[in-house]
């Protein structure tokens, strides 16, 4: 019982980070902030992505001089490691528009951000 | 040699657009004429592979590439019982986004040279129409669900650095980031699906999900992850919204290949729906949600363009309109996907229309925002209002608006009409209701382009317009490309419905038949 929770464990994280990743995107007005909700967001799907390929006392998935073949996956391990480099792009350029919106409107709150309309 | 290259399309078909991307800022750093000449060369390399690819398709069946394996179309390597490389799937409905890629991104490549070239920062500006380009041809070729998503970012990060790229005093900034916000909230949810689907079949390749899926819980709340951000991208109603913004203030050349990046997610859709799921679903109920998301698009996108001022803003609109029918017309096929009779009669009848009426809009809207580009260029302004009396002074331009206007509003003999009347007179064998209200928004898109065209370009000549020429050169010829391919698809749509839209239908019916190409089978 107790492995089992401590096996779910990392679900459980996957869904308070959402939550909370979430959350801030929607209920902050500072557009930093709404970056760091995204940031976090994005930490919770690597997790997923991790945690579905975790075997109990599986080893590195390296062929060389392996001491078994109870592996973790490699598959999902590739998968985050594209959608890590993705992120840091996204990152990179939404905190550099943030930075262009706070020099040409002198605010990084989203509710005056609104010069778009109709 | 060309058996070779034949032989490697699929990877060609991302590596020239790629490279062309990569290179980019060296190659701008010999000189504005050999920048020139590299960006020409790449878009007209990568058009030429990707209509050649197309044509192999089209005439030898559905091609498949897999990437890393000693013969490219190996697709089960050794004893693997399920394949294990990134592959390309490159089938009929491929080919036809690949061919509507091609066409689009050659034209407004050469819009560009002109169109842009009072700007700085040209070779990012370059860098990223490749990147967004390799994007949106990966996005319909691949046959990994992964990979689908890989491609789907690149193509949401060059857009939006490309809806950014003229700052315009932030507005564009403004634009961009809400753009980049909303695909990337997407795509983690399209992430968090692909999670869930290899989680429980231990494959990412589409044809070997398709072949296992249970349709779990857990399928169904990875549907629902895939659909909901598909359905965003391409800008259905009611997650609409950020399609005005980003639309109007992307350069124009930028905004008409966007256009097509938004077909590249209602491709994903279809795929996800007929391909991936297929008849795992319950059709009637997903053929309806397809139906209200384009009841709604082709209603509210219309309401909301005829009081618009901006004319990109008008015509992104009715962007959002127009997906409405190609949802429609899709829709009412996967609705009688189950019923062979009906199916036969009249809903291959009505994709047929839907995926028409997506190559045509491609060309059309395309058309119709170069046009609007054309007139920023000489004037400055976007503002209904304030333009008028250009028909004596860009009369090319006018004959270019004329043709994707009277094409977007479905008047004969051009294109907009061919696949407007294939969806009326199938959707309207299925509920008639429907088909009146297809119709009516044609009416209203024509009474609001008669608006556009005769506050831009008739009445007397203005003053502040005076030096307003026609476009130079580039634009010109990039501007009559696609208004050639309108007229042709207008005068004489049955070669394309035959060669073209036809095989489509079928590839996207015959479900068991992807999955085959794959396996063997």
């Amino acid at each position: 019982m107790m492995t089992r929770l401590l096996l779910d464990l990392p679900f459980f994280t996957v869904v308070l980070l959402v939550v909370i990743g979430l959350g801030a995107m929607v209920l902050k007005r500072n557009l930093i902030k709404i970056l760091m909700g995204l940031s976090i967001l994005e930490s919770a799907v690597n997790l997923f992505l991790v945690a579905i390929g975790y075997r109990q006392d599986g080893v590195a998935p390296i062929f060389t001089n392996v001491p078994s073949l109870h592996m973790v996956l490699p598959t999902v391990q590739a998968l985050t490691l594209t959608s890590i480099v993705i992120g840091v792009a996204t990152s990179a350029m939404m905190l550099s528009f943030a930075m262009i919106l706070y020099k040409k409107y002198g605010t990084v709150d989203a509710r005056d951000i609104r010069k778009l309309k109709g | 040699m060309s058996t070779m290259i034949m032989r490697h399309l699929p990877a060609l078909l991302i590596a020239t657009p790629l490279f062309a991307a990569f290179l980019m800022p060296l190659v701008g750093a010999a000189g504005r004429w050999v920048r020139t000449a590299w960006v020409f060369l790449g878009a007209a390399l990568t058009a030429t592979v990707g209509l050649l690819l197309a044509w192999q398709v089209f005439t030898t069946g559905p091609v498949l590439y897999v990437f890393g394996a000693g013969d490219p179309t190996q697709t089960l390597p050794g004893d693997a019982a399920f394949p294990i490389r990134i592959m390309f799937a490159v089938d009929a409905l491929s080919a036809l986004m690949i061919v509507i890629a091609s066409c689009s991104s050659l034209a407004i490549t050469l819009y560009s040279l002109n169109a842009e070239a009072r700007q700085s920062g040209l070779e990012t500006f370059y860098a990223m129409l490749f990147l967004l380009v390799t994007g949106v041809l990966g996005m319909v070729a691949t046959g990994d669900l992964f990979n689908f998503f890989v491609f789907l970012e690149i193509s949401s990060l060059a857009g939006a650095a490309l809806v950014a790229y003229r700052i315009d005093e932030g507005v564009a900034v403004e634009a961009g980031l809400k753009y980049a916000l909303l695909s990337t909230v997407g795509a983690l949810a399209v992430l968090i699906a692909i999670g869930i689907l290899f989680a429980q079949y231990n494959a990412l390749n589409i044809a070997a999900l398709a072949s296992r899926l249970q349709f779990t819980v857990l399928d169904k709340v990875a549907l629902v992850l895939l659909v909901v951000p598909l359905a965003m991208k391409c800008g259905a109603v009611p997650m609409h919204f950020w399609t005005p913004d980003s639309y109007t203030t992307a350069p124009s050349s930028v905004t008409a290949f966007l256009v097509v990046s938004s077909q590249a997610s209602l491709y994903g859709l279809f795929r996800i729906l007929y391909t991936l799921y297929g008849s795992l679903l319950s059709w009637a109920t997903f053929g309806w949600f397809l139906i209200i998301l384009g009841v709604l698009s082709m209603f509210i996108g219309v309401t909301m363009a005829i009081p618009q001022k901006d004319v990109k803003r008008l015509m992104a609109y009715h962007a959002v309109s127009q997906t409405g029918y190609m949802l429609l017309g899709v829709g009412v096929g996967l609705a009688v996907l189950g019923n062979r009779a009906a199916l036969e009669e009249f809903g291959k009848t009505a994709m047929a229309g839907g995926l028409f009426h997506i190559f045509n809009h491609a060309m059309y809207k395309g058309l119709l925002f170069l046009t609007a580009g054309a007139v920023f260029y000489r004037t400055g302004t976007r503002n209904l209002n304030k333009l008028g009396g250009l028909g004596h002074t860009m009369p090319w331009t006018m004959v270019f608006f004329m043709i994707g206007a009277l094409a977007i509003a479905g008047v004969p003999p051009f294109n907009g009409f061919a696949s407007k009347l294939l969806i009326y007179e199938s959707v309207f064998r299925f509920s008639p209701f429907l088909a009146v209200v297809a119709m009516v928004v044609s009416i209203l898109t024509l009474a609001s382009f008669v608006k556009v065209f005769h506050s831009m370009f008739l009445g007397a000549r203005r003053a502040e317009y005076a030096a307003a020429r026609e476009v130079p050169a580039a634009m010109w010829v990039g501007m009559a490309l696609l208004a050639v391919v309108v007229m042709a698809a207008g005068l004489v749509p049955r070669p394309f419905i035959d060669h073209l839209i036809t095989p489509a239908v079928n590839a996207l019916c015959d479900r068991a038949g992807y999955i085959a190409t794959i396996f063997g089978g």
